[in-house]
């Protein structure tokens, strides 16, 4: 038993390091004086300044937050309608399909993904005028579909576990369902909607090949301008704003335990 | 019979008015029929207990009286106004549910509130009357407390509370103690009935425990299939089962099949076969010769004792076999005589003495008699 | 009854059953335009020729000179498909290094898993935010952070330089030891949350009961925690390898030249030849590739066993 436990602790000590020494690697090397991403030659804030001034990267990272906050909105929405129908309205027509929808977007490719929206959006621009072109609507059409499935799926399983009798009872005691929702169900999963808006929010800031398939001119999302200036080799730019952005994660995740702490009866 | 009485009651009394109507209902979910072309009337004040097992339709019944779950067909009145496709929202009714269903974002005064700010009260109206509730259940103290800093005992009394805020023409329970432990259980039982009688409003009740339902009802109506088996006043469907169902569903039973060999005046002679004797069981009505019968008889009932009895008279059964089984209960002891190879009869003794004066042991013989009008003859 | 009241009751009726429509109907409308629809658009393409022009593809459905409606399909695409090993040998690739990626992933993420699960309940929930916490930051960025790793002057060959266990820097960036690497990584997470689901709900007395019987904890574990752990198992593993087979990122950064995978071949189809029908194409087949993998796991999905 004793050999066991040393064994699951040290796989887990190794599981821990693999994940997060590469992350720890790009943070030092953020502070690192040389170009050279990989030798040290000295501390410095100076690439953090360099990042400040890069207006590419920052117009780039502007659009991906204002794609990524309508994304975020929409999906929560949308995913919410369709958590709602599929865990509370038994049996009804389109139900599988629904139910297929919300799930294949999950294990669906990436760029099947963007090859499909930006065929669909050639098509509509063909027959209906619109959309006109590419851009900001596009990818975040694209992104509010995709996102809405993973909305949905975390929805769907806090709804899942709410007992029905609590919406019952709410009824019995004389509210109508739309009231029942807004005084009963929506409170009690909104933790979950919280959830869903941040990653959808997440997932749209983050996407790569999805935005590239749907994007038109202008429109260059932020992992967009990242991965073309990765591919003509190391920037220590990117490791700056690859620290910033660990930061804001962990600064973001801290607070949010922090609440749910509080909010936990003692 | 519990006895004569001076008034009639409820459900005796033709010119009553009922408060609950269930005409011919019948709810099936795909094959199954929950309920079954079932017809029930309940009157005001009642205690009405739904007893069955889990599946026999008693909590679709409930739900349906709710609002929750349609009929497939037949009416449901309450008040005499058709509520059939009411939706839950819109009847005089409030339910208690087995899981107590409280709010767990709301305190629980707000929880107990939340009725009456459907009704759009005014505020002061709703204190007042949140305040009495509270008062009601003794959980003044506990106005602002969330439903899970609450124990289980004093969840279910929010619960109440807040089912009875609106003071409803009915109360639905869905199994109100089955979450409780024994102890609690048997205090609240009381708590309930008596907080029925002061606020005078009628109980309905689905439960799986006989001992609940026998307790606190006024009335109940054991369930089985979707059918309703026999209704009654606990008294009566203890004491006088009409079939072989209910006999064996409420309480212990020795059932003796056989066929009817004579009648005379109020007394039926039957042969049974698994024991090849002649038992007799008093009748009310003309059975035909040869009519396949049960006789129940409740083991509190029977008298055991380790000598035969020398005078049997016309109207006593007696039957004697070998003691198999003896369980001491403190207050009763049970025996187990098996009477023929395949069949065993329970008799009870009470141990009023502190020392029994004629100790029965394992393989002692035993005789066992019974009146024939303790009996009860079975025909479905 | 009085009439109104029936009529009343009856738009009350219509009003809900109206309300609930708008419900399914909105989420279904806006998934079925912009998620299904393009699929078939995706099938029509892949069936016609490519053509020099906006939309670079030709029409399959065209009026001949009679009025009538002809379909002119075009199979070539597939042909190319099957016959140029170029992408035969992408799709073999892919499916090699997504079967590798997934059963490494499980090695590595079952003992976390099983970990975090055994663990004392106040460092699960820390422990499980720490294998979420890296999905939460870049995909790319983190993907980005192995070529400094692995490349020829980067941290792990400068180390076994300065050790001495080599005198000159390994090729370790744009092998297929590095497009494990990075699928393993990338997608590790995805594997542990729904093992660590499944055993965290798992009954610890089973495992009592087992020893009770006369089992051994190994032995327990074999018969007890991995069956019972099966169906984490699935969901982890289709989590992992339906999207690994159709990564762009990862082999376009971390994986050779010689090593192809199909999500990079249709990138490259797409954005560099403009080569739409074939790019379709490539994405058609590799639908059909993943039906199985994927309604596998929406069968799982729908019976709650997983996620």
């Amino acid at each position: 038993m004793k050999q066991r436990s040393t064994l699951v602790f040290s796989c887990m000590a190794f599981g821990y390091a693999f994940l997060y020494a590469p992350i720890l690697s790009l943070i030092i090397f953020s502070f690192n004086e040389s170009r050279l991403v990989t030798v040290w030659g000295g501390f410095s804030t100076k690439w953090y300044g360099a990042l400040l001034e890069n207006d590419q990267l920052l117009g780039a990272a502007w659009i991906s937050l204002r794609i990524a906050f309508i994304n975020a909105c929409f999906a929560v929405l949308l995913g919410t309608l369709a958590a709602v129908a599929l865990v509370r309205f038994g049996r009804f027509r389109g139900r599988k399909l629904l139910a297929f929808m919300v799930g294949a977007p999950l294990v669906m490719p990436e760029v099947i993904l963007g090859l499909a929206s930006l065929l669909l959006f050639v098509s509509m621009d063909q027959l209906l005028g619109w959309p006109e072109g590419r851009g900001m609507t596009t990818i975040a059409i694209a992104h509010i579909t995709f996102s809405t499935a993973y909305v949905a799926v975390v929805v769907q399983s806090r709804l899942g576990r709410l007992d029905p009798s609590l919406e019952e009872a709410a009824m019995d005691l004389g509210a109508r369902p739309l009231k029942v929702f807004f005084v009963i169900t929506l409170p009690l999963i909104a933790p979950a909607l919280t959830a869903g808006w941040l990653l959808a929010f997440t997932l749209s800031l983050d996407d790569l090949v999805i935005a590239s398939f749907t994007s038109g001119p202008g429109a260059s999302t932020l992992p967009m301008v990242v991965y073309s200036s990765v591919r003509l080799g190391v920037s220590p730019e990117i490791n700056a704003l690859a620290t910033l952005l660990v930061l804001i994660v962990s600064v973001g995740i801290i607070i949010a335990g922090m609440l749910i702490q509080q909010k936990k009866p003692t | 019979m519990a006895g004569p009485r001076a008034v009639l009651e409820a459900w005796q009394d033709p010119s009553a008015a009922p408060l609950v109507e269930i005409r011919n209902v019948t709810k099936t979910f795909g094959n199954f029929y929950a309920v079954d072309d079932l017809s029930l009337t309940i009157y005001p004040k009642e205690f009405f207990s739904l007893l069955g097992a889990s599946g026999c339709g008693k909590t679709t019944l409930l739900r349906m009286l709710a609002g929750f779950e349609r009929p497939d067909s037949g009416r449901l009145l309450i008040g005499g106004e058709e509520v059939t496709h009411l939706p839950p929202y819109q009847r005089p009714v409030n339910m208690m549910f087995q899981s107590y269903a409280l709010f767990p974002h709301l305190s629980v005064a707000d929880n107990i509130a939340f009725g009456l700010r459907q009704e759009g009260l005014p505020r002061q109206e709703i204190n007042q009357r949140v305040a009495e509730m509270l008062e009601l259940v003794r959980l003044s103290d506990y106005a602002k407390r969330k439903p899970d800093q609450l124990s289980g005992g004093q969840r279910q009394r929010v619960a109440l509370a807040r089912s009875l805020a609106k003071h409803p023409k009915l109360l639905l329970l869905d199994e109100p103690l089955g979450a409780l432990d024994r102890k609690l259980r048997e205090h609240t039982q009381f708590e309930l009935v008596n907080i029925q009688e002061r606020l005078g409003i009628t109980f309905i009740m689905v439960t799986h425990d006989q001992e609940e339902a026998m307790t606190m009802s006024t009335r109940m109506a054991v369930m089985n299939e979707g059918r309703i088996r026999q209704l009654g006043t606990p008294g009566e469907i203890y004491e006088h089962p009409n079939n072989r169902f209910v006999a064996g569903f409420i309480g212990a039973v020795n059932q003796f099949e056989g066929r009817v060999i004579a009648q005379n005046e109020k007394q039926l002679q039957i042969h049974c076969e698994i024991t090849d004797s002649n038992l007799v069981v008093h009748c009310e009505h003309e059975i035909t010769l040869g009519t396949p019968i049960a006789i129940a008889i409740r083991p509190e009932k029977i008298t055991i004792s380790t000598v035969a009895s020398e005078t049997i008279e016309k109207s006593e059964n007696q039957l004697t076999g070998c003691v198999e089984e003896i369980a001491y209960l403190g207050d009763v002891s049970i025996y187990h005589v098996r009477v023929a190879p395949e069949l065993l009869v329970e008799a009870q003794l009470t141990n009023s003495a502190r020392r029994h004066t004629a100790p029965l042991t394992w393989g002692d013989q035993a005789w066992l008699r019974w009146k024939a009008e303790d009996g009860i003859a079975l025909l479905e | 009854m009085a009439s109104p009241f029936l009529s009343r009751l009856t738009l009350q009726l219509q009003q809900l059953q109206a309300g609930r429509r708008l419900v399914v109907a909105v989420p279904l409308l806006w998934l079925g335009i912009f998620f299904g629809v393009p699929f078939l658009i995706i099938a029509r393409i892949s069936l016609s020729e490519v053509i020099i022009g906006l939309p670079p593809y030709s029409d399959i459905l065209a009026w001949s000179s009679q009025a009538m409606l002809t379909i002119r399909l075009n199979f070539g695409n597939f042909l190319l498909l099957f016959n140029d090993s170029l992408y035969f040998s992408a799709f073999t690739n892919s499916l090699r290094v997504s079967t590798i990626a997934t059963l490494i992933c499980l090695i590595i993420g079952y003992p976390i898993a099983l970990g975090i699960a055994r663990s004392r309940e106040s460092l699960r929930v820390p422990l499980l935010m720490l294998i979420i916490l890296p999905f939460w930051t870049s995909f790319l960025i983190r993907i980005y952070a192995w070529i400094g790793i692995l490349k020829g002057n980067g941290l792990i060959n400068n180390l076994l330089l300065w050790l001495g266990v080599i005198d000159t820097p390994l090729q370790l960036l744009h092998t297929d030891f590095a497009l494990l690497l990075g699928i393993v990584y990338g997608y590790l997470p995805f594997m542990v949350l729904p093992l660590y689901a499944t055993l965290s709900r798992m009954d610890h007395t089973l495992l009592e009961a087992a020893a009770d019987l006369g089992c051994k904890p190994t032995a327990a574990f074999w018969r007890v925690t991995v069956p019972l752990s099966m169906p984490g198992i699935i969901a982890g593993s289709l989590l992992v390898f339906v999207p690994a087979v159709g990564e762009f990122v990862i082999p376009d950064l971390l994986g050779g030249p010689d090593s192809l995978m199909i999500g990079k071949v249709l990138w490259t189809e797409f954005f560099s030849n403009r080569d739409w029908p074939v790019a379709t194409a490539v994405a058609v087949t590799l639908l059909a590739l993943l039906v199985v993998p994927v309604m596998l796991f929406e069968h799982y999905r729908e019976k709650g066993q997983a996620l």
